[in-house]
């Protein structure tokens, strides 16, 4: 099973802006410009609250952006539809469907196969990701890595032209992560489906990618890109060549900065409460 | 040969009596679990102490007869044809009652919760007349109602439906956006939305509803019979009173206690039959 080497998204100049009532908006993106690369593993990684979620969410379909064009493959983009397949956060796994009734969903509920041809579908797809005994379980019965691994079935069967994975390991422990980067590793390298890969890991970013968007904190923009030209397929013992530990150090420089820009806005709102409480202290005497 | 088939026939009857010995364990502690056994222990610690204060002669107790009389009262009862259609009476309201705040809530409430539009249509008249008591609807009830037996079922449906309507509504909407959108990213269409989504996510708040709902419906149908009705258990246990009949009471309080716990579990059993996923390990 492979995915078409398509799904290349070009986004300019986007902008969104959120409206809080009783706060000023907060400028979230702000002249946005990126290459998702067909076939790639795009890693999009930022200090937390940068808009990364933002991103994904409006090249999903989910949200709308102020302004600024989004193409995939040379035509706009518009609401959700099954080219380009998020993988959530948090699980969004159906927890009344077992894992078969959710994988086989997609291309049911679209007419595309009949409920037995889905089926085959999937169990071949479920055997990729290794759940090929827990088919008839539900979601509840899973552990959490196992979960995700659902999720990442559920979406495969359809074919997209683009995963957006929206930090689809946060949340799993230590142990299972490193598990599921690999495992998914070994599944991108087999399918090199068209990926957008959401992080907050530097590590994770390395070990996935193809290349590095690093964006900057808000608003939020890419402030550049580093490919990643490590051999695949890869396993952990990438985590400790040379090549790894060059970007590494590449990559933290930019982080830091934009890290420091985020710690840095909190420090301004202290110091500007210490000011007033001593103010009011001086004025008291 | 012979020996195999001797050793084989020996496991086979090992296992059998293996087999019912583990039964009659899984029986015995099944029946006496410590749950079981301290529920024991309070039940007759409560009479105990019931019959000894009114042995006792606590000023308080004055009006109370043993529980010895009541047992007694309520074995003459039972062989009575009154007590028995009583409670087949009070049955049937409730049961038409709580049917019908399903059948008529459930689907409005999800409507609410799946249109915005239709809720703001709905919910100002819904909330004006949900703090309404149940038992303030009597008289109205009486006029509107051409019998007794539709006027106290509406009064009793009355009981169930708010609650209903309003777990649902609450129920649909706090469904989790993701669940929504990576159905709508799949494809789905707004009736799969609404038949794969939307109702089975609704189900456990359905059943909450429908286990408050039931409680509800107990309450109302006595407080109901004991203003309105001829026949039902509400009315027998009012008739107690009126004739100072103290034993006749505190049976009919028993068999509502009893009755209403019964279709507690009941209404469980089917919501749990429900939710599949939900009882799982």
């Amino acid at each position: 099973m492979r995915c078409e080497k398509s799904g290349r998204i070009e986004v300019s100049n986007l902008c969104k802006r959120f409206h809080k009532a009783g706060k000023d908006p907060l400028q979230v993106l702000q002249n946005c410009t990126l290459t998702i690369e067909p076939g790639k593993l795009n890693v999009l990684i930022g200090p937390s609250g940068c808009g990364k979620s933002t991103l994904a969410n409006i090249l999903a379909g989910y949200d709308s952006p102020d302004s600024g064009e989004i193409t995939i493959d040379g035509s706009p983009l518009k609401g959700p539809g099954t080219d380009r397949l998020m993988v959530f956060q948090e699980t969004a796994l159906w927890p009344w469907m077992t894992v078969m009734e959710n994988v086989i969903f997609g291309p049911t509920v679209r007419g595309e196969m009949s409920k037995k041809e889905a089926r085959e579908e999937a169990t071949r797809i479920l055997e990729l990701v290794g759940l090929q005994d827990f088919k008839d379980k539900y979601p509840a019965q899973l552990s959490g890595g196992m979960q995700r691994r659902a999720e990442l079935a559920r979406a495969l069967i359809n074919r997209p032209k683009v995963m957006i994975m929206d930090e689809p390991f946060r949340g799993l422990d230590d142990l299972t992560r490193e598990l599921m980067q690999e495992y998914y590793l070994k599944i991108f390298e087999k399918t090199n489906c068209t990926t957008l890969f959401i992080t907050t890991e530097l590590e994770e970013a390395i070990f996935l990618a193809d290349r590095i968007l690093i964006m900057t904190f808000l608003p939020g923009r890419i402030k550049t890109i580093i490919d990643v030209d490590l051999p695949r397929p890869r396993n952990y013992h990438v985590l400790t060549s040379k090549k790894y530990l060059q970007i590494k150090a590449e990559a933290l420089e930019y982080l830091i900065e934009e890290g420091r820009k985020c710690f840095g806005e909190d420090c301004n709102i202290a110091n500007t409460m210490v000011d007033e409480f001593r103010r009011q202290a001086d004025n008291r005497h | 040969m012979s020996k195999t088939n001797i050793s084989k026939d020996n496991s086979v009857a090992n296992m059998f009596v293996k087999k019912e010995i583990s039964f009659g364990k899984r029986l015995q502690k099944k029946l006496f679990n410590r749950t079981n056994i301290n529920g024991t222990i309070a039940i007759l610690g409560f009479f105990l102490i019931w019959h000894l204060l009114v042995v006792l002669r606590m000023p308080f107790m004055k009006h109370i007869p043993t529980p010895v009389t009541v047992l007694e009262t309520f074995i003459n009862l039972v062989t009575k044809k009154v007590y028995w259609v009583s409670l087949w009476f009070s049955t049937k309201r409730v049961f038409y009652g709580f049917v019908a705040a399903q059948v008529l809530g459930i689907p409005l409430g999800l409507a609410m919760g799946w249109s915005r539009k239709f809720k703001y249509l709905s919910f100002p008249v819904f909330e004006v007349l949900r703090p309404i008591p149940p038992l303030a609807w009597v008289p109205v009830s009486i006029l509107f109602w051409p019998t007794n037996e539709l006027s106290i079922a509406f009064i009793t449906f009355i009981g169930a439906f708010f609650t209903i309507v309003l777990n649902v509504l609450r129920g649909v909407s706090s469904i989790d956006k993701e669940l929504y959108r990576s159905a709508l990213s799949l494809g789905a269409k707004p009736q799969h939305i609404f038949r794969k989504i939307i109702l089975p996510a609704s189900i456990p708040s359905i059943a909450t509803g429908m286990m408050v709902g039931i409680g509800i419906t107990w309450n109302v149908v006595i407080a109901a019979e004991m203003i309105a009705g001829d026949k039902g258990i509400g009315r027998l246990t009012w008739e107690g009173y009126l004739a100072g009949d103290t034993p006749t009471i505190i049976v009919g309080m028993i068999s509502i206690g009893f009755a209403g716990w019964l279709s507690s579990g009941i209404v469980k059993i089917i919501s749990d039959r429900m939710m599949p996923w939900r009882k799982l390990f």
